[in-house]
């Protein structure tokens, strides 16, 4: 087992959640929990893998000739990239209006709901 | 009978689909009569398939079952637990549905059916949440109920304040899945399996003789994490205010309704199959965390009740208590506290969802849910909605016959001695608000409050509907009366919170069964909290210095920030603090 990819993913999670909480602009917000979401791939990427293997694509390889990675992991970072893609989509829009309504997209300067 | 259960979810998304697709061409009433057709089928398909639960159902879906005991299908679980909050998720969409038929007076030229089309995804995806039975679906549903929900939240996109609210939502929730999906794959790291049993049963062999390791704790306080998050137990509730304030009333009803205990029930569902067993966590540190967390969540949530003056913002404090309450009776572990929070949860759900149904109708009169703005303004008018607001306020106390007061006496035998009090405290103070609302709104009682420096006003908020209707439409009040009879059922149908103790016990304990019946502390209880409640309003009213916050409450006041980066540090900081708690027992193993 490899430690680095795990340090790597705890890295990333950590980056993120840091880049949001001192956020000054929920643009890059966004782009911080895209962040910290990237940290998931790498973490699943890293479980699924083994030494001296290859992609689990059988086309040109003979089943049970070779070891491959695991291919479920692959399979739930596929659908978590999906998943990414349209909550980022979503909040950039939702962004995108408050920049309109507010005219600002700092969120310090966002102060309507408190208390 | 199992195959159906798939169908939950396929069901409003194959009607969510069609209204997309052809929502532009239909007049207004063909589409929610689509949407009706397609949220009322599945919610008698979810009631239909409850009442054949026991014994419990498992569907691998699409017939990957699993070979020589290994899988790689997706398993739904039908036990009593799952189909029930994917009938009561199912039957409030359904009301609120109903609620919305002329609530939304012109909806934009084209996009009709966009809303009916987005409340058919936001059910589909919690009974998919209520029925998965792996964990990775969990999660993917738990996203898509979520991603819907931000889009409910901000689907006015023209008012400043619900932007910002489903900003915050959204952010917030999304970091809670992440931490979830990141303790998932570290399960799976462990264990090579996905299914919750199967995973449960892994983490057993995997820790043979040696006990649960620094691997099972982490992954075991990423997915609460998550699913804390959406239950909004204190420090992960901060988004709940704000979404709750500014969505769109009936949205509101199935946010706090159901959607906000689906993440209770996710921890319960977690806990009891994944890490229940001897490689998992200890009970007595889950009892820790959950009970620790649960009395925060309920003390913050009702102090926070107490000083809003949004009436909105009021009650989604109040469903923060209630959560609070809910965690305490799940995190004793005994057959008894699921069965009373199970009838509390259905009972909360009719009572809350009535009270935001009432809170829609002021909405639309005056175009204002502030307080201090409507004092006496709905005076001599609006008979049926006072009559319903402070009915709903009595239930939230817990007044003997509601479902709530059932619930409520069951889970406070369960957790014994002086936690009784914390469930008596809260359930006053909350209901105690909401009479005090009933009182100076309705009933123009007490001289007018000041405002104070530092809330969120109700007052400016863009009416739902254009211009106030005519008359209330009546659905608008019809729905709100259906909820409380429903709520009031829970208790009063003979027989009634047997069955669901015997069907929640059969999934959670293991077969032993716990008594449902009516005590004589317990009705004394529901009572005491129902009298502290009316004398905690009278006092508000009367006395306004007892509303004015005190210096205390400042502090607290102010941690609501309304800055999404305040709240991603807290949620981190309540990660830490789940993770203490939980400690101990992987230390002594």
């Amino acid at each position: 087992m490899h430690v680095l990819p795990y340090l790597v993913g705890a890295y990333l999670f950590l980056t993120g959640c840091y880049g949001l909480a001192t956020s000054r602009n929920l643009i890059h917000a966004v782009g911080c929990l895209a962040v910290c979401q990237s940290a998931t791939y790498v973490l699943l990427l890293a479980v699924g893998y083994r030494d001296g293997a290859t992609a689990p694509v059988f086309s040109d390889l003979k089943p049970g000739s070779r070891p491959v990675v695991d291919p479920v992991v692959q399979a739930l970072t596929l659908t978590d990239i999906v998943v990414g893609a349209t909550v980022t989509a979503l909040l950039l829009a939702l962004v995108l209006q408050i920049a309109k309504r507010h005219g600002t997209v700092d969120p310090d300067e966002l102060r309507e709901l408190r208390g | 009978m199992h195959h159906l259960i798939p169908l939950l979810v396929a069901v409003p998304l194959f009607g969510a689909a069609l209204l997309v697709a052809t929502g532009r061409h239909l007049p207004r009433i063909a589409a929610e009569i689509t949407g009706f057709v397609f949220s009322g089928g599945t919610a008698a398909l979810a009631l239909v398939l409850l009442l054949n639960s026991s014994p419990p159902m498992t569907e691998w879906a699409g017939g990957w079952l699993p070979v020589a005991g290994e899988s790689v299908g997706i398993v739904v679980v039908g036990d009593g637990p799952a189909l029930g909050m994917a009938a009561l998720a199912s039957l409030l969409t359904l009301a609120a549905l109903a609620y919305s038929w002329r609530y939304f007076d012109e909806p934009p030229r084209d996009r009709t059916g966009s809303f009916t089309a987005l409340m058919l995804v936001f059910q589909g995806a919690m009974c998919g949440f209520a029925v998965a039975g792996d964990l990775f679906n969990a999660f993917v549903f738990f996203e898509l109920m979520s991603v819907v929900a931000y889009a409910l939240t901000g689907y006015r996109i023209d008012e400043a304040k619900a932007v910002q609210g489903a900003l915050a939502f959204g952010i917030v929730n999304s970091l809670g899945a992440y931490a979830m999906l990141t303790g998932i794959a570290l399960l799976y790291a462990r264990t090579g399996e996905l299914a919750m049993a199967k995973i449960g049963h892994g983490l057993d062999v995997a820790a043979g003789q040696d006990g649960p390791d620094a691997l099972v704790l982490a992954s075991f306080v990423l997915v609460l994490t998550g699913l804390l998050v959406k239950a909004a137990a204190v420090p992960f509730h901060f988004w709940l205010p704000d979404a709750h304030a500014v969505a769109p009333t009936p949205v509101c009803m199935l946010l706090s309704g159901v959607m906000v205990e689906l993440g209770a029930y996710g921890a319960w569902r977690v806990y009891g199959t994944v890490f229940a067993g001897p490689g998992g966590i200890p009970a007595a540190d889950l009892t820790r965390a959950l009970v620790a967390l649960g009395i925060l969540t309920a003390v913050t949530g009702a102090v926070m009740c107490w000083y809003q003056r949004h009436i909105k913002r009021l009650l989604a404090c109040s469903t923060v208590a209630h959560t609070g309450l809910f965690l305490v009776g799940l995190g004793v572990l005994t057959p008894e506290g699921d069965a009373g929070i199970a009838l509390y949860l259905l009972g909360h759900a009719g009572v809350k969802a009535a009270l935001f149904a009432c809170a829609g109708v002021l909405l639309d009169r005056f175009g204002s849910v502030d307080e201090h703005a409507l004092h006496g303004r709905a005076q001599g008018q609006l008979r049926a909605t006072a009559v319903m607001f402070a009915v709903g306020a009595l239930g939230l106390a817990g007044l003997p016959p509601f479902g709530t007061a059932l619930g409520k006496s069951l889970t406070e035998e369960a957790v014994g001695g002086p936690l009784t009090v914390v469930y008596v405290a809260a359930s006053a103070i909350t209901a105690g608000a909401v009479l005090r609302v009933t009182a100076r709104v309705f009933l123009g009682l007490g001289p007018r409050p000041e405002d104070a420096e530092y809330e969120t006003s109700g007052s400016g908020e863009e009416p739902e509907t254009s211009g106030p209707l005519r008359r209330i439409p009546d659905t608008m009040t019809t729905v709100p009366a259906v909820l409380l009879a429903a709520a009031l059922a829970v208790g009063v149908i003979p027989g009634f919170g047997a069955l669901v103790a015997r069907s929640v016990d059969e999934a959670g304990s293991g077969g032993v069964h716990a008594p449902a019946h009516w005590t004589l502390p317990g009705v004394l209880l529901g009572v005491a909290s129902t009298v502290l409640a009316a004398a905690l309003a009278g006092l508000a009213v009367t006395r306004l210095g007892w509303v004015a916050a005190p210096g205390w409450a400042t502090p607290l006041r102010r941690l609501q920030s309304g800055h999404v980066g305040d709240y991603v540090a807290w949620l981190l900081v309540g990660a830490t603090l789940l993770g203490a708690l939980a400690l101990p027992g992987i230390l002594g193993s």
